[in-house]
């Protein structure tokens, strides 16, 4: 079967690559470009491990297909640190210990920083509700709730 | 040391491993790659019980971009009459259950499997080998497995001089039942059952291997023990240790289910024989058909007591799947569930019984749930029946320092009393409750674990410190460690750095596993620690020209003691470590043992639930577990381990079932059909960290990681019959179960 050439935009960059037509997003990040910063733990769209941003919005990349990508502004958790700096919640991530295996962390912290874009302060029953499709099987979700509080203080000090 | 002289042991540090993980730079198995890599996939049983006749793959290594094929013909043979015993597994069942070979078990057990240039084409490979079934009945539920007429798994096993599923029994027993019982004024007797439920670690197994010609074999994978994976993989595969390098990749969450392999022997027939790197990958549905999932169970406890509220005996009998091979955890079930209570006559028996599933794996404290969740809700019955508030029911019955408990051991100093009082002080406890809402009670023990491990603590040329363990980290060990190394040496923790070594770097290391890690970890660290700073005294005691008795370590420098205090500038790491080379060379020193002196850990948790009657939810709508953790040397990964242990329960208490059709087949390979709590189910999690240290260990530390996914269970079908007065003994409490009861 003939590879279908795709042009796109990741973290900012202009990026090529060639991919089968039943070929995700996830499969080309992870198998072509070698970004493996997302990850891949159902393929079915129920866990958000594999969370990116696709023009802005947030989905699921292992229901994406790679061909639908033409044009748009994919951003992974590969780009959410910016010259060498932690984003916010990176940061807060760390000091609030929302994190154990780390294995859910770059798609929790994609679909956070999601949210924080939308609305920088969020209720704890709203941020619980926003990320109810990411799942964690380690922290019980505790330290991530309040890492994510924490983080939304900040940019609302800082704005 | 003074407690208010602690500077990194009991601060929240920055975990190690951190920038890496919030990054998407750590390396998890399934993130390597190699040049020449290709992929494996493996064959799956369609039946949950056939004796297979036949296995013809030349259809599949003839397929173009097939590199290679494996078969248990290709695996070393182990004949079933023969324990070949590593750890607590039987290596017999492990080669089996990695590769079938006289027969297939569970539908999804791995027959064969294919190397190719991509996995769609191992995949079609895989569906080009012909295998010839002979067909048998399956027995999936433990009544189906244990009446007369089952089906046997493994003919040669033998129970009552039988043949049976019945494969392997254990018994506690204190004083005299008949007599304590007698001695009762209540006795309430009632049976339970729970559902098989999966450790549903979100990283599904991998690896990549890469085998030379001459044997020299390298793993990354992702597990709970790098030197389990070597042993378990030169078994099966037949290559010496010596040859095979097992790099512990990071790992996405095991809780017990990867401290066994299941590809990794596979991936290293597959590239010996094809000469290049093999990389496998499991998906979501083979995790959940073929992996570990722990017991299903039955039970029946009986419990009696006097009047005035003291415990005069207590029975347990306990049957856990044990799924395809034997190695159901009993122990846990029969030997955890009266340990938080002293009782003076008791009998608790387990049944390990095999069936038509996937082989179990360990899960948090194997078994132990089990058997605290009947206990602890007889324990809630009787205490209502005797009119005495359940929290100081346990209280007048608690084991103390002095116990002679059930299953063995007289206690030593321990917390579980302190656990109680805890709950009983926090607000939680008189917090009001509205309609449909309820508040449950329940303990749990674990044994926690010591055992083998090694460490490595180097000074850097620079005068830092890189310390290297053994133990895969899963739950914030490194930071821990980072905290107990700054401690001893007087350094800034920033100054350390805390690896996991591989099989090749540092001395052989028990699984990380049973609550045992910090504990021994942190017992050999500390050891090789003081033996640097010893060094460090020598090496200031050259530079002086004065004794090592005359100097003392303290805030990261070597200075003059005694009459020769003050005599001479303190010498720093820094310094030292740039003197190194003239005054006897690299700094550095390790220790490895066996690990002895961990301690039984013991928690009590509140919890309250809200009851939605027409939709049959019960939502847990408070938490506070209380828990003995010794010494909290990084009190928010000890806090992690309690919320993580708690959501991990309320999920097998409300939600998670293995669900089997009638062909034998799992019906919810999924996370869609099977429900892991998720963000918006839960509050937060409140925990109080009681501690009461390890007198045997030189921190203080028990194991934290296990206990708390104990009590959860029957806290929450305390809670839920305290909210609509409708007692559950089935697990889960899921919402049909729920209406169904209701509507009654």
């Amino acid at each position: 079967m003939a590879k279908i050439q795709v042009k796109t935009k990741i973290n900012g960059e202009e990026t090529e690559f060639l991919c089968q037509p039943y070929d995700t997003v996830l499969d080309v990040l992870r198998k072509d470009l070698n970004m493996t910063g997302t990850k891949e733990v159902c393929s079915t769209g129920d866990c958000g491990a594999c969370s990116i941003t696709m023009d802005g919005r947030l989905v699921c990349s292992c229901l994406v297909l790679a061909a639908e990508t033409e044009d748009k502004n994919i951003e992974t958790i590969e780009g959410m640190a910016k010259n060498g700096k932690f984003n916010v919640l990176q940061k807060t991530f760390l000091e609030h210990a929302a994190l154990q295996c780390g294995i859910c962390t770059p798609g929790m912290l994609v679909a956070a920083k999601s949210l924080l874009e939308k609305n920088t302060n969020p209720t704890e029953t709203e941020i619980r509700y926003w990320l109810a499709g990411n799942l964690c099987r380690c922290t019980g979700y505790d330290k991530i709730v309040k890492a994510v509080q924490a983080a939304a203080e900040e940019i609302r000090e800082n704005a | 040391m003074n407690e208010m002289d602690n500077k990194w042991i009991g601060k929240n540090t920055i975990r190690p491993d951190g920038a890496d993980k919030v990054t998407g730079r750590a390396e998890y198995a399934a993130d390597t790659i190699m040049p020449g890599m290709i992929w494996g996939k493996v064959l799956r049983s369609p039946h949950p019980h056939a004796t297979i006749k036949s296995i013809n793959t030349k259809k599949a290594e003839k397929l173009d971009g097939v590199f290679s094929v494996a078969t248990s013909a290709d695996c070393v043979d182990f004949p079933v009459d023969t324990p070949v015993i590593l750890g607590i597994q039987d290596i017999r069942w492990m080669a089996r259950n990695v590769l079938a070979k006289e027969k297939v078990l569970f539908h999804g057990h791995p027959i064969a499997a294919v190397a190719a240039r991509t996995e769609e084409i191992a995949e079609k490979a895989c569906e080009l080998i012909e295998v010839d079934y002979d067909v048998h009945p399956w027995a999936i539920e433990i009544d189906d497995a244990i009446k007369p007429d089952a089906p046997i798994l493994h003919d040669f096993i033998k129970f009552d001089g039988k043949p049976s599923n019945i494969v392997g029994t254990l018994e506690h027993k204190k004083g005299n039942i008949e007599e304590g019982f007698k001695d009762a004024d209540i006795i309430i007797e009632k049976e339970f059952e729970t559902a098989a439920v999966h450790q549903g670690y979100l990283e599904t197994h991998a690896c990549l291997v890469s085998v030379s010609p001459d044997d020299k074999t390298i793993i990354w994978s992702s597990s709970q023990g790098q030197f389990m994976v070597r042993a378990m993989t030169s078994f099966i595969t037949g290559i010496p240790q010596s040859s095979i390098r097992a790099i512990p990749a990071e790992i996405g969450g095991g809780f017990g289910g990867k401290t066994i392999v299941y590809l990794e022997p596979v991936a290293t027939i597959l590239s010996k024989k094809s000469g290049r790197p093999v990389k496998m990958v499991m998906t979501r549905e083979e995790v959940m058909r073929a992996s570990g999932p722990t017991s299903g169970s039955k039970s029946k406890v009986k419990i009696g007591a006097k009047n005035d509220g003291k415990i005069t005996a207590a029975q347990g009998t306990f049957y856990l799947q044990a799924g395809a091979f034997p190695g159901a955890p009993i122990r846990g079930a029969a030997g955890c569930c009266l340990a938080p209570y002293d009782i003076p006559n008791a009998h608790t028996f387990g049944y390990d019984v095999v069936s038509n599933r996937s082989k179990v794996a360990a899960y948090r404290a194997p078994g132990a749930p089990i058997g605290a969740y009947a206990v602890e809700c007889v324990i809630d019955e009787v205490a209502e029946a005797l009119k005495i508030c359940p929290l100081e029911f346990r209280l007048k019955n608690a084991a103390k320092q002095g116990t002679k408990a059930v299953h063995g051991p007289t206690y030593p100093v321990m917390g579980y009393v302190e656990t109680l009082e805890a709950c009983l002080s926090h607000p939680h406890y008189k917090a009001p409750l509205k309609k449909l809402q309820g508040r449950g009670y329940a303990s749990g023990f674990w044994f926690n674990a010591g055992g083998e491990s090694s460490a490595q603590v180097n000074i850097t040329e620079d005068g830092n410190v890189v310390v290297t363990t053994g133990h895969p980290d899963i739950g914030g060990s490194r930071a821990s460690i980072a905290n107990i190394t700054a401690e001893l040496l007087g350094i800034d923790v920033n100054r350390v750095s805390v690896l996991i070594g591989d099989t090749a770097s540092i001395g052989f290391s028990n699984l990380t596993g049973g609550s045992r890690v910090l504990f021994a970890s942190a017992l050999v660290v500390t050891e090789s620690t003081n033996q640097v700073i010893d060094i460090l005294k020598d090496r200031a005691s050259k530079i002086w020209n004065i004794d090592k008795e005359a100097i003392e370590w303290e805030n990261g420098q070597a200075r003059p003691a005694g009459d020769n205090a003050g005599k001479f500038k303190p010498l720093t790491l820094v310094e030292l470590a740039e003197k190194a080379t003239p005054t006897g060379g690299p700094i550095g020193a390790g220790h490895q043992v066996n690990t002895v002196g961990a301690e039984g850990g013991f928690a009590t948790h509140i919890c309250d639930v809200e009851v939605d009657i027409e939709l049959g939810i019960a939502r847990v709508i408070r938490y506070t577990a209380a828990q003995d953790v010794g010494k909290a040397i990084h009190p928010a990964y000890v806090e992690g381990q309690l919320q993580g242990g708690v959501v991990q329960g309320i999920g097998w208490a409300l939600n998670e079932e293995y669900i089997y059709n009638k062909e034998g087949k799992l019906d919810n390979p999924g996370f869609l059909d099977y429900r892991i709590p998720v963000c918006s189910d839960l509050p937060m999690i409140d925990t109080i960290l009681v501690e009461v240290p390890n007198p045997k260990h030189p921190q203080g530390v028990r194991g934290v990681g296990e206990v708390p996914i104990v009590p959860p269970l029957s806290a929450i079908a305390n809670a839920i019959y305290n909210a609509i007065g409708t007692r559950f003994y089935s697990l889960p409490m899921s919402p049909p179960k729920i209406l169904e009861k209701i509507s009654d």
